[in-house]
């Protein structure tokens, strides 16, 4: 038994008394990670390659690494941020083309900052793979267990209690229990506490937060039903097939080739609307029986009917679940009602007229914290060495979780090890804009990356995302020495045909004048810069190959990001001209222990939220609601007069 | 540091205004716009006497501009100073041009800030320089708040709002690929928003014109050979005695400058000015120099004969002179007896300074010239607020770009980023953060989502 005794929660005391168990001094670790979803299986490899000793919790360890909600991974804007997360060194990308069945490359037509890479995943072998990464992983050891309990001494985290009596000591914990915590699920009027998949939630943590002075709120969210595919008929939905060239989401993969599998599209119709109506009362959501606030942006379906009332049909994808599946995932069709109506309502759909479920949609209820409780490392600002990332940080989806798991795990080890914080600002990458939307403006529903959210996003692009931050990973020590050696030469090549381009004249003759007649462009008659051409409208790079006679020996990808640097070269520096201006901002640092109520000048208002959320730069401070320009020119000259003092 | 302008005088009607720029394009924007005779350099530490031109090379002031070279001036940067004599109208017109070729206008208390940040100033002044930005800035908001309220306001946000909707469109587009109910953006569809969005900041912009007009009174002249009763006009407006008036001609020795606001609302900028004689020794009468300038500068003319001496030569030649601007014949002194005009004009009234007679026929013929109801009404909107009146400019800009980058087919994610700016200078105007407003649309908009 140990001997600290005064942070021991309720439960604990009731089983000690009853003799439910002994506790026991189970080890000592550098981190613990708690969960092993997709936070956690970042932060958990991140910290175990950084070299310190790792352990991650699963309160299943059959459910690591799990999509309980559709099976993919990507899409627009989540696409890249596993495309920062491979660059940055960690697994999801890899993951993904290890198991994906599908794969397609979103938005083509619509500008290259949003290009978005989509795969559907098979569920099952990406748990198995994920799971093995971990399982084969130095420095790691995966533990099936639930975590009860934080010991927290000092407002510094010492260790972590589990409900079989472990007790593990650890110099920093992060904490990625998705929708676990005290999660609870509904059904119609049928609800029970429960973690998603039918797996056990987590009962005892919240208490424990709470009593370390971490408040937490309710959210919600949902998902549809499963169902078999032997049930569906497929000839009355339209069939999605991938795409024919793949484009591996990870730098290390070059050529993927399997056999995809397609999706089918389908509609709702007025017999489905009819029947959600009629049954709106019985639904936990227009009752009030649940607490939690669900995202707009993946509503149910009786809110999708409710709100858009004069709308004759809606959208329905179903996706497959995998390979050793006959479950299919029903996009569009999350739902709470019970389960009597979800299935008389999607009978009424074409192809689905004799449908099975194999699971349920459900809504599911959990707790998750004030994310602009946090510090830009994802660090708690209270407690000293707890780490957050992933869903109870009011975020949803795999990649937003994946990409704070990263984070987290890089500055538990660096936070141990003395070493300066890896934050990444909104001009480096969409990472940057998750935690810094998290932290500075704080969500007041489960938060979606978008590509709206980043104002620089003709810089951030998914083709560059190595080039923005694979020096970072290579630093940090994420990125192999080979993988490296790669990667300088991928943008020597690209670098260095940039250059060629701009310099190459090209001169007017027969053969060019017919491919710019050919492309609807205007002939040339005097000389012109290759670079020149390559920006009209109606060309590209890969078009004057054949007038190109010094074209440097490009990949593919290599070839594209030539073409998006030269194409939209006006615009690309645009930006860097702004980023260059929000950089200063981002640069003024506030030290930690500013007393904001001292500053004379600065608005109530402005100081009251400043106080609350401690900015840790000028620019993070303008961005918090509520601080107008005046505040921040006085908190400028109040920072330099604390300088000016110092000297 | 961008370069920073604003008028660094008190407002009111002083003697002279300066405009301080202070920046890198400091001595840039002041070569693109001030001529001297001798077009020198501008040397550090001195004055220059010059010329303010505008884009049409028309003079809009002769000026004294001061140059002070980093780091040695106020704020440690480049500073230029313009002293101007023109009154608040010449300063705004200068200011604006300032703007017009690369400065931005400065935020309240920005020149100090930039002075303390400098090192300009001690620790001790720091305090005092806080105080200066924050009471400024509140009264500035509370100017501005006050000028948003009403018609204006809902303007401003009702441009906003469709500018967002597009965006929101076209974002609605990106974000979610697949779905059938987002209609697909059409670049069609994108410019003709563009364009009456356009044509509305347009309007926006150019009432800033007529907003001067109402705010800052209509420069008016009082043009009239001596002794016909112009300080006498001019003391009849005020109701109070200003000018030495004598009836020996030639007493007025300079212009004066009066604010006046008649009882129905219309405000003149008057100047009374000396009588402009054509005499061979006018040389020695620099008020009548100033006269003539004074007319030039001038958006309304009162011009004023004697109608008891009846219209001769002189008369005719100034009636000449000022025929094409925008004017009202006043026949003075008809509380005499034998008034006689043989002068045909369509604005033309008989008052006598002396009574009083005619004046109120006069108050409505000054809103006759100026189409004031008109004006009120095609302008339901005006900006008043120079700062308004920029980020509106800025606004326009945004969306022309908007349309030249849709016109050279590139993809709308690009289209995006010139739309946004637009958005961000509105909301700058309506003091609100945009960021949330286009989620906010597109979660109204559709029905997306898995």
């Amino acid at each position: 038994m140990l001997e600290n005794k005064d942070i021991v929660s309720r439960e604990t005391l009731i089983k000690i008394k009853k003799g439910f168990y002994m506790e026991y001094n189970a080890g000592r670790y550098d981190v613990i990670v708690i969960g092993a979803g997709h936070a956690g299986c970042e932060a958990a490899l991140a910290a175990a390659r950084l070299g310190v000793k790792t352990c991650i919790f699963t309160i299943n360890a059959d459910s690591i690494a799990n999509m309980p909600c559709n099976p993919s991974i990507g899409g627009t804007s989540k696409g890249h941020l596993v495309r920062e997360i491979d660059a940055l060194g960690g697994e999801m990308g890899k993951n993904i083309d290890k198991t994906f069945i599908q794969s397609k490359m979103l938005n083509t037509s619509k500008g290259p900052a949003v290009f978005s890479l989509r795969a559907q995943a098979d569920r099952k072998k990406y748990h198995i793979e994920m799971k093995h990464t971990l399982e084969s992983q130095e420095n790691l050891d995966v533990k099936q267990a639930e975590v009860t309990e934080y010991i927290v001494e000092n407002n510094e985290i010492k260790g972590i209690k589990t409900h079989t009596g472990a007790v593990f000591e650890a110099k920093a914990v992060i904490l990625c229990s998705g929708t676990y915590l005290r999660g609870k699920i509904h059904i119609g009027e049928v609800n029970y506490e429960s973690g998603p998949d039918g797996i056990f939630p987590a009962r005892y943590l919240t208490e424990s937060l709470n009593k370390i002075g971490i408040t937490t709120r309710r959210f919600k969210t949902g998902t549809p039903a499963r169902v078999n595919r032997r049930s569906l008929d497929f000839s009355k939905m339209e069939i999605q097939n991938g795409d024919e060239d793949i484009v591996p989401f990870s730098f290390e993969n070059k050529e993927l080739k399997i056999d995809q599998k397609p999706c089918y599209l389908t509609y709702t119709n007025e017999n489905t609307h009819k029947i959600i109506r009629d049954n709106l009362h019985r639904s936990p959501l227009f009752s009030g029986v649940i607490e939690g606030t669900g995202p707009r942006y993946c509503p149910s379906i009786e809110d999708k009917v409710v709100r858009f009332a004069d709308k004759e049909r809606h959208q329905i994808f179903i996706e497959p679940m995998g390979e050793d599946t006959e479950e299919m995932y029903v996009q569009g069709m999350s739902s709470s009602l019970p389960e009597d109506v979800q299935i008389a309502m999607y009978r009424t759909i074409a192809g689905m007229e004799n449908v099975e479920f194999t699971r349920p949609a459900y809504a599911i209820e959990y707790d998750c914290i004030d994310s602009t409780t946090l510090k830009l490392t994802l660090e708690s600002k209270q407690i000293k060495g707890m780490f957050f990332a992933g869903q109870v940080n009011g975020s949803s989806g795999y990649e937003e979780a994946a990409a704070q798991g990263l984070i987290a795990g890089i500055n538990a080890v660096h936070m141990i090890k003395g070493k300066e914080p890896l934050i990444l600002d909104r001009s480096d990458a969409y990472i940057g804009v998750l935690i810094d939307d998290l932290v500075t403006k704080g969500t007041n529903e489960p938060y979606r990356m978008m590509t709206s959210r980043a104002e620089y996003r003709l810089l951030l692009r998914q083709d560059n995302s190595d080039y923005r931050l694979t020096p970072l990973g290579y630093k940090i020590g994420l990125i192999s020495n080979e993988r490296y050696a790669k990667f300088l030469k991928k943008y020597e090549n690209i670098n260095k045909e940039i250059n060629r381009v701009k310099r190459t004249n090209i001169k007017p003759s027969k053969e060019v004048n017919e491919i710019l007649r050919n492309a609807g462009t205007s002939e040339i008659s005097t000389g012109v810069k290759l670079a020149e051409l390559i920006k009209r409208t109606e060309l590209n790079y890969d078009m004057l190959a054949s007038i190109d006679s010094e074209r440097g020996n490009l990949t593919k990808e290599e070839a594209e990001e030539v073409n998006i640097e030269i194409k939209y070269e006006g615009y690309i520096n645009l930006q860097m001209e702004q980023i260059n201006e929000f950089k200063k901002m981002e640069q003024k640092k506030i030290p930690a222990n500013i007393d904001y109520k001292s500053i004379k000048g600065i608005r109530i208002e402005a100081c009251q939220k400043l106080d609350k959320l401690r900015p840790e730069s000028i620019g993070q401070a303008s961005r918090i609601s509520g601080v107008s320009p005046a505040d921040i020119n006085v908190l400028l000259i109040y920072l330099s007069t604390m300088e000016k003092g110092k000297q | 540091m961008d370069t920073i302008a604003a008028i660094s005088t008190p407002t009111g009607n002083g003697g002279i205004g300066i405009i301080r720029i202070s920046g890198n394009d400091a001595k840039k924007i002041i070569n693109k716009i001030f001529v001297t005779n001798k077009n020198k350099e501008l040397i550090p530490n001195s004055f220059k006497l010059g010329y303010i031109r505008n884009i049409n090379n028309e003079t809009i002031d002769q000026v004294l501009v001061s140059y002070f070279k980093a780091p040695k001036s106020y704020t440690g940067e480049d500073v230029c100073e313009i002293n101007s004599h023109g009154g608040s109208v010449v300063l705004k017109q200068i200011l604006e041009l300032v703007l017009n070729n690369g400065a931005r206008l400065a935020e309240a208390g920005e020149f100090t800030k930039r002075a303390f940040l400098n090192g300009k100033m001690d620790l001790t002044q720091a305090e005092s320089v806080m105080d200066i930005i924050s009471s400024k800035s509140a009264k500035e908001e509370k100017a501005s708040a006050a000028q948003l309220e009403g018609k204006l306001g809902n303007e401003i946000r009702n441009i906003k709002d469709n500018i967002i909707s597009l965006l929101a469109d076209i974002e609605a587009n990106i974000d979610y690929p697949e779905y059938e109910d987002i209609e697909e953006v059409k670049e069609q569809k994108v410019l003709s928003i563009l364009n009456t969005e356009i044509n509305r900041l347009d309007k926006l912009e150019k009432s800033f014109d007529a907003g001067k007009i109402l705010k800052n009174g209509i420069s008016t002249a009082i043009i009239g050979k001596p002794n016909v009763g112009k300080s006498s006009l001019l003391n009849v407006l005020l109701k109070e005695e200003r000018a030495i008036v004598t009836d020996i001609p030639g007493t007025t020795r300079d212009t004066i400058e009066e604010m006046v606001t008649l009882s129905n609302g219309i405000t003149l900028k008057l100047v009374d000015t000396a009588g402009i004689r054509e005499t061979t020794d006018i040389v020695e009468n620099i008020g009548v120099e100033k006269s003539k300038r004074a007319l030039d500068e001038a958006e309304l003319v009162l011009f004023l004969v004697d109608g008891s001496a009846g219209i001769n030569d002189e008369d005719r030649k100034l009636y000449n002179m000022i025929v094409s601007k925008p004017h009202i014949v006043i026949v003075n002194k008809i509380d005499l007896d034998c008034v006689k005009t043989n002068l045909q004009d369509n604005n033309m009234v008989m008052i006598s300074t002396k009574t009083g007679e005619g004046i109120d026929k006069l108050e409505e013929c000054i809103e006759k010239v100026f189409n004031i109801e008109k004006l009120e009404d095609e302008n339901q909107f005006i900006i008043m607020n120079i700062r308004h009146k920029d980020l509106i400019a800025k606004a326009k800009c945004g969306l022309l770009n908007a349309v030249s980058t849709v016109n050279s087919s590139m993809p709308m994610d690009i289209i995006s980023i010139d739309i946004k700016e637009a958005i961000d200078s509105l909301g700058e105007i309506l003091g609100e953060s945009i960021s949330d407003d286009i989620l906010e649309k597109i979660f109204k908009k559709f029905c997306v989502g898995k």
